[in-house]
């Protein structure tokens, strides 16, 4: 017997506002536990809710960027539980009404682009965190109301790699609308798979499976793969398989069961009673439409058709929003196309791995990357020297003040060459002689003799130029 | 000093002239409420820095532009207070005391009122008695056998006493306007959205009001322009401006049109009430207005709809006592189950779980649909009732309650009698809408309280109403006589 495989995937997404969503409470990561808590974050009697409009903002521009349908009157609801980690009792989060539904984004499988739908997108708000210690557990408030999208995909994927390209694509989009850092290994994204198998021909679905833990998205693709496996074992081999949630295991790439579930959780969601509808305007919209940065294959397409880079070199430019932002402000600056994106494929990135980084989190800046590859372009500087530069740009210095301080002004000009090649030369006869019968070493002798006296400042093609002219009279 | 014979005005007079200071005002005011307690036992909490409070106002001087300046005033205790504890009348909240103040606090607070105490209530605001507080029973000053209404039967009781001209109530289902029509006070709710909720502990989030219990009308109005208005703390407070709303009150009721709701002479409704109705409905025809009868086909599905929804808000809103960040907590839990049962099966009182059943139970799938649902289509229908009364009239009258003050500890069989109690008050909650509560009779020496309902953010035109009648009646310099009784 031979499977088809169903894969639907929940995202969610942690919104980068400065405030929570309901509450003026900042929005940030490293504080003391319940440091960035307030009345409202604490759930105390008599506090109320207050919308954070750069939340739905952000809503809609996600929205945007993920092709779907925005509803004109969202509304908050209720969805009740007890937990430790949820002050209230209850979550705020849209039910009834979500930000938007109906939206698709386009992924490249290796059976070529897919479109794959998305259900529908709800703003809400995170819970809090509980820890256990030995005697006590301990809840910190800090995440409580943080911001959230929950991007719920159709369960149109058909394989553990197309889930994988999915999530690649989603992550992409939302990183270059800038409303979220979509880190897996930070938590502000974060993945629950529905898988189930039913045989190839079926019409119906098979039972789905509910996966939670999955730390990166080659988890997810291990974790789907394994369950895919797993079913088909346990169907071929007779059983069924029940509504369950399990979890997968880092160390042994398998999931195992977390829990059973008997029939539906029951949140009695209800219309948040605190909080009015919502009127999204038109122009907010077309505003917000505006707004939305150049999204990642239009921005490929560019780097190609305008700036005659590979499609492989347009790809690596455009992995994150910061990096493509970069390599478009040097542009701006007028720094050598190929040169920019050889750097930033290469020092750059070499350094944002030597140092664990990413290229916002740096004093690197495309001002100072762009004044360096101009002079190495004019020549000012030798590519020698410009390792020496790149290292002080890390350190946030301005590349021509760095190069005029430390004297790395490359020696260009004839003029002031040439007397010091005409010593050298008649200090050296012999050389000259070695030259004309044919010993080449001799080139290299007088070179490295020219260098010595410019301290390596002698721009070595001019020196070559000027020698040969010489030693040629 | 006696309240009985000031009005705020006048006792304004007196604090700006220095004939009287507010340290004075606030010894003689804590000195009476402690003598009334005895046995009216409308306070849960006093607040004896109030003297000092006092006296710092008195150095920096009475604010002649401020008619609270000085003032003591009694807080409902399900408003959160820093100086104060708050307990909602709950063992949930025992000796819990809030690091923020609400809203209308601090605007009391800055017009230079004296918060003076705490009152009183029904657990979390649900009941129509007081009784269901969880420490103690307060009783009608007019007759301590009764009961002084609910829920904010502390706040009636206290102004009914003459221990201070004003206290804060909240209003859900009439829990400002039945304590008001049982002691023989002017209440108001106001309009949903026109006083802010911050700082209220929820009961029916979509119901909710604070608002003012005073001895007359004016003052009433009075303490209305300094609670009303709009909080970015309170997403569904209004921005509608707020205009003063003594500014119309003496412009009398000739040519206002007057609806009257037949509902309250239905069967259940005490003769003596429906007598001080016709009675008032012959003031305002003498007084120019034009009065008919009209007809709120929906309003008798009212309690229904609002014990599913406010019942089904509460539910939720009361998840946040469980336990583990403040107030009550239940020993020797085993794990966290244990710690949510114990905790809320010892912290809460019958009523109160009563409705977080009634509210879970609609809630629940299966039962949303045909109740919560349902309820809330009912609430849209009697909100056009209303609406179409509204087209063509400037007030709605009616009773307020069914009865004069019951007696205590008559109803603690039957939950259900009890709700019937706020069938007139629960559609004005459902439509959102501005009512009062005036004296207008007595039977037996009990207060009959007549319900005035207004239209959306129009609680001037209820005053001007409300003040005609009171000007030209004397049911409100009647004074109930406390010690003797019993």
């Amino acid at each position: 017997m031979n499977f088809e495989t169903t894969i639907g995937l929940e995202v969610h997404v942690e919104l980068k506002t400065k405030s929570k969503i309901f509450s003026p409470s900042p929005v940030q990561y490293g504080a003391e536990p319940n440091e960035n808590t307030n009345v409202i974050d604490w759930g105390y009697p008599g506090t109320l809710p207050t919308i954070n409009r750069q939340v739905i903002a952000n809503g809609i521009t996600a929205a945007l960027a993920l092709h779907a349908e925005i509803e004109k009157h969202p509304h908050f609801d209720r969805k009740n539980y007890f937990y430790p980690d949820n002050p209230k009792g209850y979550q705020v989060t849209e039910n009834d009404r979500p930000a938007a539904t109906n939206g698709w984004i386009e992924v490249q499988t290796d059976q070529g682009p897919k479109k794959i739908g998305i259900a529908e997108l709800h703003v809400e708000e995170d819970a809090g965190k509980n820890t256990h210690g030995k005697r006590y557990s301990y809840v910190d408030l800090n995440r409580q109301g943080t911001p959230l999208i929950e991007i719920v995909s159709k369960a149109e994927m058909n394989s553990p790699q197309e889930a994988y390209d999915y999530l690649e694509g989603l992550r992409e989009r939302i990183q270059f609308t800038g409303i979220s850092d979509v880190r897996m290994e930070e938590g502000s994204m974060r993945v629950d798979c529905n898988i189930s198998i039913h045989p190839i021909g079926s019409s119906t679905l098979g039972q789905k499976i509910e996966l939670k833990n999955l730390n990166s998205f080659n988890y997810v693709r291990k974790a789907l793969a394994y369950e895919e496996e797993r079913q088909a074992q346990v169907i071929r081999s007779g059983g069924t398989i029940g509504a369950e949630t399990r979890r997968f295991d880092e160390l042994t790439g398998k999931t195992y069961l977390m829990r059973v579930k008997e029939g539906k959780d029951d949140y009695r969601y209800f219309p948040e009673p605190d909080l009015p509808s919502l009127s999204i305007s038109d122009e907010w919209i077309s505003e917000l439409q505006e707004q939305l940065p150049e999204m990642p294959e239009s921005r490929r397409a560019r780097y190609v058709k305008d700036f005659g880079l590979t499609d492989y070199d347009a790809m690596v430019l455009t992995q994150t929003k910061e990096m493509s932002d970069f390599f478009d402000r040097m542009m701006e600056l007028q720094a050598d196309p190929k040169m920019a994106s050889n750097y930033l494929q290469g020092d750059v990135n070499a350094y944002l791995n030597d140092q664990q980084t990413v290229l916002e989190r740096t004093k690197i800046t495309p001002e100072a990357l762009a004044s360096m590859i101009k002079m190495i372009s004019d020549q000012t500087i030798s590519t020698k020297m410009a390792k020496k530069v790149f290292k002080a740009i890390t350190n946030g210095e301005d590349p021509a003040v760095y190069v005029k301080e430390h004297g790395l002004v490359q020696l260009s000009d004839p003029d002031q060459l040439q007397p010091i090649i005409d010593q050298v030369l008649a200090d050296n006869p012999q050389s000259i002689v070695d030259f004309h019968n044919g010993k080449d070493r001799a080139v290299g002798f007088l070179v490295g003799q020219i260098m010595k006296q410019t301290h390596g400042k002698a721009n070595p093609q001019i020196v070559n130029k000027l020698l040969m002219q010489a030693l040629n009279k | 000093m006696n309240y009985f014979e000031h009005d705020l005005e006048s006792l304004h007079q007196e604090l700006v002239s220095g004939r009287l200071t507010a340290e004075a005002l606030t010894r003689q005011t804590l000195d009476k409420i402690k003598q009334d307690d005895q046995q009216v036992q409308a306070y849960l909490a006093l607040n004896e820095e109030a003297l000092a409070t006092a006296k710092e106002l008195d150095q920096t001087g009475i604010d002649p532009d401020s008619i609270w300046s000085g003032i003591p005033i009694a807080i409902k205790d399900n408003l959160v207070t820093t100086e104060l504890p708050t307990t909602a009348a709950s063992k949930m909240l025992t000796n819990f005391t809030s690091v923020y103040e609400a809203t209308v606090v601090e605007k009391l607070k800055q017009a230079g009122a004296i918060i003076i105490g705490k009152t009183n209530l029904d657990e979390f605001a649900m009941g129509s008695s007081t009784e269901k507080s969880a420490f103690q029973t307060t009783h009608n000053p007019w007759k301590l056998t009764t009961a002084p209404g609910g829920s904010s039967g502390g706040s009636a009781a206290t102004v009914a006493a003459g221990d201070v001209l004003a206290s804060l109530g909240s209003d859900t289902g009439g829990s400002i306007r039945q304590p008001a029509a049982f002691t023989g006070v002017v209440g108001l709710k106001p309009t949903y959205g026109r006083v802010s909720r911050w700082g209220l502990i929820a009961f029916g989030s979509s119901f909710d009001q604070v608002g003012p219990l005073t001895r007359s009308v004016k003052d009433n109005a009075y303490l209305l322009n300094v609670i009303a208005g709009a909080d970015e703390h309170d997403a569904t407070s209004s921005q509608t401006e707020v205009p003063d709303y003594t500014a119309q009150l003496e412009q009398g009721v000739s040519g206002m049109r007057i609806a009257v709701s037949k509902e309250y002479l239905r069967s259940g409704v005490q003769p003596e009430v429906k007598q001080a109705v016709q009675n008032a409905i012959a003031t305002y025809q003498k007084l120019g207005a034009t009065v008919d009868e009209v007809d709120l086909p929906n309003a008798k599905y009212g309690i229904m709809a609002y014990y599913v929804l406010a019942s089904a808000e509460a539910s939720s809103n009361l998840e946040r006592f469980d336990g583990i960040r403040y107030g009550f907590r239940a020993e020797n839990a085993q794990d966290l189950d244990d710690v949510y049962v114990k905790t809320r099966s010892e912290g809460f009182g019958d009523e109160v779980k009563r409705r977080i059943m009634l509210g879970t139970f609609s809630l629940s799938s299966g039962s949303f649909d045909k109740y919560y649902k349902k309820a809330a289509q009912i609430r849209t229908m009697i909100t056009d009732d209303f609406q179409r009364v509204f087209e063509k009239y400037d007030v709605l009258m009616g009773a307020t309650a069914p009865t004069t003050a019951f007696p205590l500890n008559h109803e603690s069989q039957d939950p259900t009698q009890m709700y019937l109690n706020d069938s007139f008050t629960i559609p004005v909650n459902l439509a959102g809408l501005p009512a009062m509560s005036i004296p207008a009779g007595f039977s037996e020496g009990l207060p009959i309280g007549m319900q005035l309902v207004g239209k959306p953010f129009d609680e001037a035109t209820l005053y001007q109403a409300a003040y005609a009648f009171e000007q030209n009646t004397d049911f409100q310099q009647a004074t109930p006589q406390l010690g003797g009784q019993e």
